[in-house]
């Protein structure tokens, strides 16, 4: 029984392995830049948005660091951007796969959230050179962001596998989600402090989990001044809404996922 | 632990074909409320029951479209039975087709590794056997090349190397000597051989009857969803290949195109005809005069008119020797000729002449033929026979 169980996580583990560093070869593959662009794409959006936001109309004056502050919100959005719509499209695209051979279908998501999470990483590397830059000095809280990433990770993913078996069914879900994507990025506050707006709409906009990461991860690397769930509510008790709502998303997906997997070969 | 590798149990396979699948939102309420029966319900498999012994070497066969890759399909785990239960014991390797997983932008390298990662072998693996592997494809200088510039030959050379490193309890073969030249399918026997002498489990799918019998152990015919045929290779194969022999069908042609001098005249043409035989009878009758010596021939044509295949009573091997007609008497003769068409549709002439080439009566397009041979099968010996049978004047 353990050595069956050993088995079949070992053949994920290399089939993991193998589409992760498949999917990085061909992302940038005829391109001259190649992976350079992974890191030039959020950088020229933040640099439009710089202009923008900072220097025309002026938003987060009031927060130290912003233009670092910023492309921070960017690059963690990009990411769950990046997972969510690979997500999608994962087990659609794979049909041919699919069709010929029985494999654990959650590695196809899977390996697209890890060569996202291999991304971020990267970016991650521009926003401290841009952090060193303009003298962050780094706080002890610093040690939090290992666990926001995972909840990160794991937000991110869970929505990948309810996306991606719900594209099987109904193949309107990628036009859906590309409109919801659009709202969530002005609704969640990534462009501007959430200060600036009603304390209504803040007390409901940082209960999405995505502002929250967002949010904390500020927090926690770059300046105190981002606001959290705690300094809104006043109760640091509301953080368990985000992280319900994450468990909640992450149980749906995960059994929903479960169970059409099977018929994943048919239905594509 | 039992001998049995795989027992399937009663199983149904039942597909839903939507006459138009709800797949957007607006269908859903534009049609899913009425309820209409939006589907068809396809059976592709019907109470498939049936058991393989470890380290047998066993034959799936059955025509285009009767269920059998459906079922390799199920026992690999691919599709989910809608009814009863499949059991395999040990590990089971899911090689149903060449090249699964190759992508065309990869060098040819990279999708060893890919291709190899997907049969269950890590890198460190790969890395051991991946001379072999190139070296059995016969791709030394092109393993640096994107697999899109391969010929399709190369490319099935470098799936079949990396698909025979596979190892497992269970192996699922589907229709791999379908593919490739002379030279890949010798390749291919000889690691079936191999495979052979090992205590694998093996499935095998094919069109090749030749490779059934040679290899499988037991093997079974699926016809329509159901088993028709099971146990011994033989009996199988010979189910088989009776499934088409009544795929060529003969019927009459209205418009003949007849001439000649009328000094010995055709009554009747029949014609008939199976994937193994042709059978055409001529009826004559000489109305005005007695006649020496007289021939008999037959040509088929194809559809642009060119002469396929022919034979008179002085050709063929038991023939009735030399034909004569004496006034007012009737004569049945009787050609059977194995049938060498391919599949296509053949127009019959029928021409009697004298020994010179006096053309007594002929008929153009006496009958039509139609071939289905679904796959390139002759009949193994060639002959050819001529029956002359005196017959009794009928009054008229």
């Amino acid at each position: 029984m353990l050595e069956k169980i050993k088995e079949r996580y070992t053949y994920s583990a290399i089939l993991l392995r193998e589409l992760v560093i498949t999917d990085f070869k061909l992302r940038y593959q005829s391109s001259i830049l190649g992976y350079v662009w992974s890191l030039l794409r959020p950088l020229a959006l933040f640099i439009i948005l710089y202009f923008v936001f900072v220097k025309f109309l002026r938003v987060g004056e009031s927060i130290e660091h912003f233009p670092v502050y910023l492309l921070l919100g960017i690059v963690i959005w990009n990411y769950f951007s990046e997972v969510t719509n690979n997500g999608v499209s994962a087990i659609v695209s794979r049909g041919d796969l699919l069709r010929k051979l029985n494999f654990p279908k959650y590695v196809i998501i899977l390996a697209g959230s890890f060569s996202a999470l291999i991304n971020l990483g990267l970016n991650f590397l521009v926003v401290i050179m841009f952090a060193v830059y303009n003298d962050v000095s780094l706080m002890s809280s610093i040690i939090w962001l290992p666990v926001l990433v995972i909840e990160l990770f794991i937000f991110s993913l869970s929505m990948a596998f309810l996306l991606g078996a719900l594209f099987v069914k109904i193949r309107d879900v990628n036009y859906i989600w590309e409109v919801i994507m659009q709202g969530a990025f002005y609704a969640t506050p990534i462009l501007y402090p959430i200060s600036i707006i009603p304390e209504l709409a803040q007390k409901i906009l940082i209960l999405n989990p995505m502002a929250q990461i967002i949010q904390d991860i500020r927090y926690v690397a770059i300046t105190h001044e981002s606001a959290t769930i705690g300094t809104v509510y006043g109760n640091e008790w509301m953080r368990l809404v985000p992280l319900g709502i994450v468990a909640l998303i992450t149980v749906v997906a995960i059994t929903y996922f479960r169970a059409q997997s099977k018929h994943f070969a048919e239905e594509v | 632990m039992s001998d049995t590798a795989i027992k399937v149990d009663k199983v149904y396979k039942r597909f839903k074909l939507p006459h138009e699948k709800i797949t957007s939102i607006k269908t859903l309420f534009t049609q899913g409320f009425r309820r209409k029966k939006g589907y068809e319900v396809q059976h592709a498999l019907e109470d498939i029951s049936f058991e393989i012994k470890k380290g047998e070497f066993f034959g799936i066969v059955g025509r285009n479209g009767s269920g059998k890759s459906t079922l390799l399909k199920m026992l690999a785990g691919i599709y989910q039975p809608t009814k009863g239960s499949i059991r395999t014991e040990g590990k089971l390797v899911p090689f149903i087709e060449l090249g699964v997983g190759f992508n065309p932008e990869l060098t040819g390298r990279e999708n060893v590794y890919l291709n190899g990662a997907l049969l269950g072998f890590s890198k460190k693996e790969i890395d051991a056997m991946y001379d072999d592997i190139v070296a059995f494809a016969e791709l030394e200088r092109f393993m640096d090349q994107k697999l899109k510039n391969y010929s399709s030959g190369m490319q099935v050379r470098l799936a079949f190397s990396v698909a025979t490193r596979a190892k497992a309890d269970v192996l699922l073969i589907d229709e791999v000597l379908a593919v490739g030249d002379a030279d890949f399918q010798r390749k291919c026997y000889d690691y079936f051989k191999k495979l052979k002498k090992t205590d694998t489990t093996i499935v095998f799918v094919t069109h090749d009857m030749n490779a059934v019998k040679t290899f499988c152990d037991r093997a079974m015919l699926i016809e329509n969803g159901e088993i028709t045929s099971y146990g011994k290779v033989d009996d199988v194969a010979d189910d088989y290949l009776r499934l088409f022999s009544g795929d060529s069908k003969a019927t009459t042609k209205s418009t003949v195109k007849r001439w000649g001098s009328g000094d010995i005249k055709i009554e009747n043409i029949e014609l008939k005809a199976s994937n193994l035989e042709i059978t055409i009878d001529v009826s004559l009758s000489a109305p005005r005069t007695s006649i020496e010596e007289f021939v008999v021939g037959y040509n088929f044509r194809n559809s642009d008119g060119t002469m396929i295949m022919g034979g008179n009573n002085l050709n063929a091997i038991s023939g009735a020797g030399k034909l004569s007609l004496q006034k007012h008497s009737h004569k049945k003769l009787t050609f059977t000729t194995p049938n060498f068409l391919g599949t296509g549709e053949y127009s019959l002439d029928v021409i009697v002449r004298d020994v010179n080439t006096t053309i007594f009566d002929k008929w153009e397009g006496a009958a039509n033929l139609k071939v289905t041979k679904s796959e390139s099968y002759y009949p193994t010996v060639a002959y050819a026979t001529v029956k002359s049978m005196e017959v009794t004047p009928k009054h008229e």
